[in-house]
């Protein structure tokens, strides 16, 4: 799940930085996403996981790390 | 201006590439899961002269956002309405949990100004805030969403 999640990270993340250099839980935002590219994000990730993310998750804290992201996805596709 | 009047302001800067390859990458859900129908319809012309007035509009959202300072859960991008008037103005209408943060932080009055050019758009959103009316008429409606007509 981590590499899918990286890979689309440095798809649609926009980051500045490489992500593979990018620790699980460092904090996203800071290292340069902004909030269009969290949209990018998270519809990717649903294309990918064939999830949706419910307006109740669309908190930046679900897209603010590659842990966090991991955390969210595991949550939709048990639930 | 009164002493229980305060301001605030927010800006937002976007690459309308970004908004333009959103677009091609994902379509309608992109549209319909930022925008409102409104915003959607408002934006018309060339394919990159409608991602230019999207991305302008995307920007005025996050530049509200960054006016009401939300803690945790963060208002759907489309209970953040940029209303485009026939004169050409625009407004910013707020509603669900949006409208709830306005109101909690005693905002008043919203307003707005977009402007783009073929490579970035950008906005500015400045609030007041009336203290005063925050404590003493908690649970009313907002004045700026009456004349917007966001019901």
């Amino acid at each position: 799940m981590d590499e899918a999640i990286r890979t689309i990270l440095a798809e649609h993340g926009h980051l500045p930085v490489e992500v593979d250099k990018l620790r699980d839980e460092d904090d996203l935002y800071q290292a340069g996403m902004t909030s269009h590219a969290s949209v990018n994000v998270m519809l990717a990730l649903e294309d990918e996981f064939d999830i949706e993310f419910p307006e109740p998750m669309l908190r930046k804290s679900t897209f603010e790390s590659v842990a966090a992201i991991r955390i969210a996805i595991s949550e939709l596709a048990g639930s | 201006m009164s002493s229980g009047t305060a301001i605030r302001v927010g800006s937002d800067v976007l690459s309308v590439q970004q908004v333009a390859e959103s677009i091609v990458r994902f379509g309608d859900r992109y549209l319909q899961r930022v925008y409102t129908e409104h915003e959607i319809c408002s934006a018309t012309g060339s394919p990159p002269e409608r991602a230019a007035r999207l991305a302008a509009r995307f920007a005025a959202k996050e530049a509200t956002i960054k006016v009401l300072r939300p803690v945790g859960h963060q208002p759907d991008w489309r209970s953040i309405e940029v209303q485009r008037h026939a004169e050409g103005w625009c407004t910013m209408a707020l509603s669900g949990h949006a409208a709830t943060l306005a109101e909690q932080a005693g905002i008043t009055d919203l307003a707005v100004s977009l402007t783009h050019e073929a490579d970035v758009a950008a906005a500015v959103v400045v609030a007041l805030c009336d203290r005063t009316e925050k404590a003493e008429q908690s649970g009313s409606p907002l004045d700026f969403m009456e004349r917007s007509g966001n019901t």
